[in-house]
């Protein structure tokens, strides 16, 4: 040990100096295929080459063939899953016959002896260089582009201009109206029934049994020609029936139930999904979409998740013939939140 | 009876009577017997179905829902569950359960059809309930518009696709693949656990026979698109893909760039 120490260390404040550049190794030697030793190896790989390019060829006829085996009978939408299944498959196993075949073919039989080549300068010689602003000088002659300034510096102005139609052209892509005004307003008003998604039937008070999960639509949007699917993507309640018990309300919000019946949005505050799986024994939505939950019994307040306000509750009461009514628009604006949002 | 009367020409003057007497004895009777069903039951029910009912209830079912069906802290109470809720629970292997958790899980169906009827008739002696609907309103539906129902008021929790999906804490809505006609209806009516009811007012018994028919659809049309994956959507659609396409993407990336040996 001692004897090794002393081989590096002579004294203190001495240095040792070794030789730490990187010792260039060279190529390695050439890499051998099996192919380029043994003749009977390299006929093998040709054989199987030739093979999978007869494979492709085979499969190429197949899936013409089987186009006529499977046909696509009008009206049965199996018989076009099989088509599609077993002539999609054999063109695929045709081409990719084709693409590993011709793969091998460079891998294992074309030239492969390893190359090198150097790299040059990236500095032109003085030559070339010097021809080069040559050219540029005779270019500014015979344009004039130094001489005629007004030519020139109108087309500057020109090409500085051309952008200008882009900026009213993207500022088109922003939404032209503010989102609050889009969704801050719903088609449900004071007096609107609350109809079955789809059929539009109302609904009686009296329908709406204890545990009941109800998909609602206002009356006023059936049969809207235009912008129905919007209005009803907006306007989309759940009604529930809890057991009276069960209801936790807020003081200001006491009238807007009636008798356990309950109506809220159904898009979540989240993104927008549309939140109705209703757990009529825990009383909790659950969004599918992020897993936002909300507790029905007390105004849908978030128990779980990313949404960041409780769903918006629609005031129903019902009318003179016992069917449930809107007693107001929502109070707040539906569907998702987002930053410009003022609650 | 009064057909031995008359072998020719009219009957005799009081054998209206006593059809009339007759017909009344028998509806009358069938009615005592399923007292508070709204749909009469296939088969009419006797005291001593009833009775044994009641046994069987006594012996597997008390512990929790009490003697009488009132209720404890461990089960609900049954008084007014009706025939149908029973047929649903035990005749699909949710009742009995096995041990308390989330949710009642399916297994192997625990009594026999008489038996599950027998229990069905007590419970609904107790009280006015759903009753087990005739086999004929469940079938023949249109699948359209169950379809559109469907999507409407069924595919949030069990998946447009029937495939069933997550709930909160541990809940699931099961898969609604291959299973029996009288137990969609059932679930619908009767709301089983966590899922709401859509009673005949929201969703009317012809529209939960299209909804039948849907499901039936479903059950006999293998996915037209191919694979269906467990119809699960993106989950399993996306695991597909990363394993498989991207692996084999990987797989072939690297034979190209290797040598030859």
């Amino acid at each position: 040990m001692a004897d090794k120490k002393s081989d590096v260390v002579t004294s203190a404040g001495s240095a040792v100096s070794r030789p730490d550049r990187l010792q260039n190794p060279g190529f390695e030697p050439e890499h051998k295929r099996v192919q380029d030793e043994s003749p009977e190896r390299a006929r093998g790989a040709e054989r199987g080459i030739s093979l999978l390019f007869a494979l492709s060829g085979i499969l190429s006829a197949a899936a013409f063939t089987l186009n006529f085996v499977f046909p696509i009978v009008p009206g049965d939408l199996m018989s076009t899953r099989y088509n599609n299944m077993f002539v999609g498959l054999a063109i695929a196993a045709g081409l990719l016959c084709l693409g590993v075949g011709a793969v091998h073919w460079a891998k294992a039989l074309m030239h492969g002896h390893d190359l090198v080549e150097e790299r040059h300068g990236t500095r032109g010689d003085d030559a070339t260089r010097a021809r080069a602003v040559e050219i540029f000088q005779e270019a500014n002659k015979e344009s004039g582009w130094t001489r005629r300034r007004l030519l020139r510096n109108s087309l500057i102005g020109a090409l500085v201009a051309i952008p200008i139609p882009a900026v009213a052209l993207f500022r088109d892509l922003a939404p032209s109206n503010r989102p609050e005004d889009v969704l801050g307003f719903t088609k449900w008003e004071k007096g609107v029934r609350l109809t079955r998604d789809p059929n539009g039937v109302p609904i009686k008070a009296s329908d709406v049994t204890i545990g009941s999960a109800f998909h609602v639509i206002p009356e006023n949007i059936i049969g809207l020609e235009e912008g129905f699917l919007n209005e009803k993507a907006k306007a989309a309640v759940l009604v529930m029936r809890l057991p009276l018990d069960a209801l936790n309300e807020a003081e200001d919000r006491k009238g807007w139930s009636y008798d356990g019946i309950v109506a809220y949005s159904k898009i979540c505050t989240h993104v927008g999904c549309p939140v109705a799986l209703y757990e009529q024994q825990t009383h909790h939505l659950l969004c599918p979409c992020h897993q936002s939950q909300f507790d029905v019994s007390n105004h849908c307040a978030v128990i779980f998740g990313p949404a960041a306000r409780p769903l918006p509750q629609l005031p129903i009461t019902i009318d003179a013939e016992g069917y449930l009514v809107a007693q107001s628009d929502f109070l707040e604006p539906v569907g998702p939140s987002y930053w410009e949002r003022l609650r | 009876m009064s057909r031995t009367q008359n072998r020719k020409g009219r009957r005799h003057p009081l054998s209206s009577l006593v059809l009339i007497l007759v017909g009344l004895f028998v509806s009358g009777g069938a009615y005592a017997a399923v007292t508070g069903t709204a749909t009469a039951a296939d088969a009419p029910v006797s005291a001593s179905q009833i009775e044994d009912g009641k046994k069987l209830f006594a012996s597997n079912c008390a512990s929790c829902h009490g003697l009488s069906a009132e209720g404890s802290a461990a089960g609900p109470s049954l008084i007014g569950a009706g025939a149908l809720s029973v047929e649903f629970q035990v005749g699909s292997g949710r009742m009995p359960m096995s041990g308390s958790g989330p949710q009642a899980e399916k297994k192997p169906v625990q009594f026999t059809q008489p038996e599950i009827d027998a229990m069905a008739a007590w419970v609904a002696s107790l009280a006015p309930g759903p009753a087990v609907p005739e086999a004929s309103s469940l079938t023949g539906g249109d699948a359209s518009n169950g379809a559109e129902l469907f999507r409407v008021n069924c595919a949030m929790c069990h998946n447009v696709a029937g495939a069933g999906g997550a709930l909160t804490e541990g809940k699931w809505a099961p898969s609604l693949r291959n299973i029996d006609p009288v137990h969609v209806y059932a679930a619908m009516v009767t709301g089983p656990q966590n899922m709401p009811v859509f009673s005949d007012l929201n969703i009317t018994p012809n529209e939960k026979r299209d909804i039948i028919a849907y499901l039936k659809f479903l059950d006999e049309n293998p996915s037209v698109g191919g694979m269906d994956l467990g119809a699960l959507g993106p989950v399993s659609e996306g695991l597909f893909v990363w394993i498989f396409a991207l692996g084999g993407l990987v797989a072939i990336t690297i034979w190209l760039s290797a040598k030859s040996n």
